[in-house]
């Protein structure tokens, strides 16, 4: 399994506030890696850092380097939009545009300009929709509300729409935080799924979840990165003591 | 009975007094016009000229003076508006030169309509010589309005959630892609009422009018911008004040119709809002 991404000695800053101390790690091809810690340690803005999309927070500053295929990310030249393409993001709380629900995963191939003609647009909708098993329960009315789907449909519409740019990584911001225990068991079975063609890097509050659909976890405690490792080991022999205390419920 | 309740039955029936208070005007204004002046509409009263000095036939050069004014207004208003709204909410940082741009805004919406007349008349009748015209006019309006389109614009702008930007942005959008698709028709309805509210004002306004459009007598149609026109407030004010022996009729007539004119806009404005409300929820 090849590095996808490459994060080297990453710090980043919040204006004088650093937020990210020194951060090193290899996110593999084709497997989902799970970030984990408390709340307000950098696990988020680690994220963010993989599509530039703190790029759009004034005052912000960064040193290191971030190698997507071996590239440099942030050397300059960069072209960003072709990034945020590549590396696709899911947010916490479902948030379709209150549009139908073709309109919703065309929007990418749309903007993007990345069809030609009307058939080619209708074949990546429902590829996409397929992909997130949401294409049975929607295929007879495409033109309805996106909104009006269930929190659960509207996650998985958010995906495809992730998904109808054909990006090579997705990157999940606590994908499941505002969804029930059933839609998330269902999310994460799509996440395991997907991980068959993309490459998966999910920041998770929830261990278990965690535990349960991750190859590779990564602990982090106020903006360091404490421990990274195959999930297994992580969670049961992990390799420093403050991992252990976390997973265990003794600190954070 | 305990104090405390007699203390909010009193309370609570003067400030119903003081809400139907704010009805009572409204009702009398409207009643007096249409009771007094209904007998005044008829065919005539809106396709033909005036005749006798104003006393007889109808008002149409008024009534097409104040819808070409109103369209004129928009015109100009609207896309300076609106651009100027999707820059301040949409991409402007919190510089000296934007927070100039707002006390602009701010001082804009506080001028008295008699001076703005007076600027037209100074800036676009003889300085840049269009005349006494329905281009200057306009453009006179049209500055009256910009500050209520802009700031009803941008507060719209600013009410679609964050998150459909990031969302856009994160699928390999740029901003305007963001503000094209997902934000400008979001905020449409609120957009749409505040352009409106400011027409509503700029087509019942007299003394913007006064100095730069508004002809006192004139009866034939405007042939091109650079020509005057009558209009229904300052008609009014016209055979109201300067016409002896006007029938009443003939000024209740001539209210009614701007009334309704504007009216109606109003109306338009609240159902194009209560259309898109109901359609959506975030």
């Amino acid at each position: 399994m090849r590095a996808k991404i490459q994060v080297d000695h990453l710090s980043f800053y919040y204006g004088d506030k650093q937020a990210l101390f020194d951060i090193s790690m290899e996110i593999r091809e084709r497997q989902i890696t799970a970030l984990i810690g408390p709340s307000g340690c950098g696990k988020s803005t680690f994220l963010r850092c993989l599509n530039r999309m703190n790029d759009t927070i004034p005052g912000t500053r960064l040193e290191g380097r971030v190698l997507l295929d071996g590239q440099d990310i942030y050397a300059p030249g960069t072209d960003v939009v072709d990034l945020r393409r590549r590396v696709g993001m899911v947010f916490q709380r479902p948030n379709p545009f209150p549009q139908s629900v073709f309109d919703n995963v065309a929007f990418g191939p749309r903007v993007l300009g990345l069809y030609r003609g009307k058939d080619e647009l209708e074949e990546i909708v429902e590829r996409s929709l397929r992909d997130v098993r949401l294409w049975d329960e929607v295929k007879d009315d495409l033109k309805q509300d996106a909104l009006s789907l269930s929190l659960g449909q509207q996650q998985r519409l958010c995906i495809a729409r992730v998904i109808a740019v054909q990006p090579e990584v997705i990157l999940m911001d606590e994908p499941c935080s505002a969804l029930d225990p059933i839609v998330t068991l269902e999310i994460e079975e799509l996440m395991k799924r997907l991980r068959e063609q993309y490459t998966i890097v999910i920041v998770t509050h929830n261990m278990q979840q965690a535990a349960r659909v991750s190859d590779w976890t990564g602990f982090f405690w106020l903006g360091r990165l404490v421990e990274m490792g195959p999930t297994g080991d992580v969670f049961t022999r992990p390799q420093q003591k403050l991992t252990e205390d976390y997973i265990t419920g003794r600190a954070g | 009975m305990n104090r405390r309740y007699v203390v909010q039955r009193v309370g609570f029936a003067l400030l119903t007094l003081a809400a139907l208070l704010v009805v009572v005007p409204i009702l009398l204004v409207v009643g007096t016009i249409i009771v007094r002046g209904a007998s005044a509409i008829d065919w005539e009263f809106l396709t033909a000229m005036p005749r006798d000095g104003m006393k007889a036939g109808g008002i149409l050069p008024a009534i097409v003076g104040t819808v070409l004014l109103t369209l004129g207004t928009a015109l100009a208003a609207i896309p300076v508006g609106v651009g100027g709204a999707i820059y301040l909410a949409e991409y402007a940082r919190d510089t000296w030169l934007t927070r100039l741009v707002r006390l602009a805004i701010i001082n804009l919406a506080g001028i008295p309509s008699v001076v703005y007349g007076l600027f037209g008349l100074g800036l676009f009748v003889l300085f840049l010589q269009f005349g006494t015209s329905i281009l200057a006019g306009s453009l006179t309006l049209a500055i009256m309005t910009l500050p209520i389109i802009i700031s009803t614009a941008e507060e719209a702008l600013r009410a679609v959630p964050t998150e459909f930007r990031t969302v856009i942005l994160s699928l390999g959008g740029t901003r305007w892609q963001a503000v094209r698709y997902v934000v400008l028709p979001q905020a449409m309805p609120g957009i749409i009422t505040g352009i409106i509210l400011g027409l509503l004002r700029a087509a019942g306004e007299t003394a913007p009018i006064l100095f730069t459009v508004a002809a006192f007598y004139l009866p034939r149609l405007p042939r091109s911008p650079l020509d005057p026109t009558m209009a229904l407030p300052y008609h009014l004010y016209v055979i109201s004040t300067q016409v002896p022996g006007m029938p009443e009729e003939i000024k209740y007539g001539t209210a009614l119709v701007l009334l309704a004119l504007v009216l109606s806009m109003n109306v338009v404005a609240t159902l194009i809002r209560s259309y898109y409300r109901r359609r959506r929820e975030w």
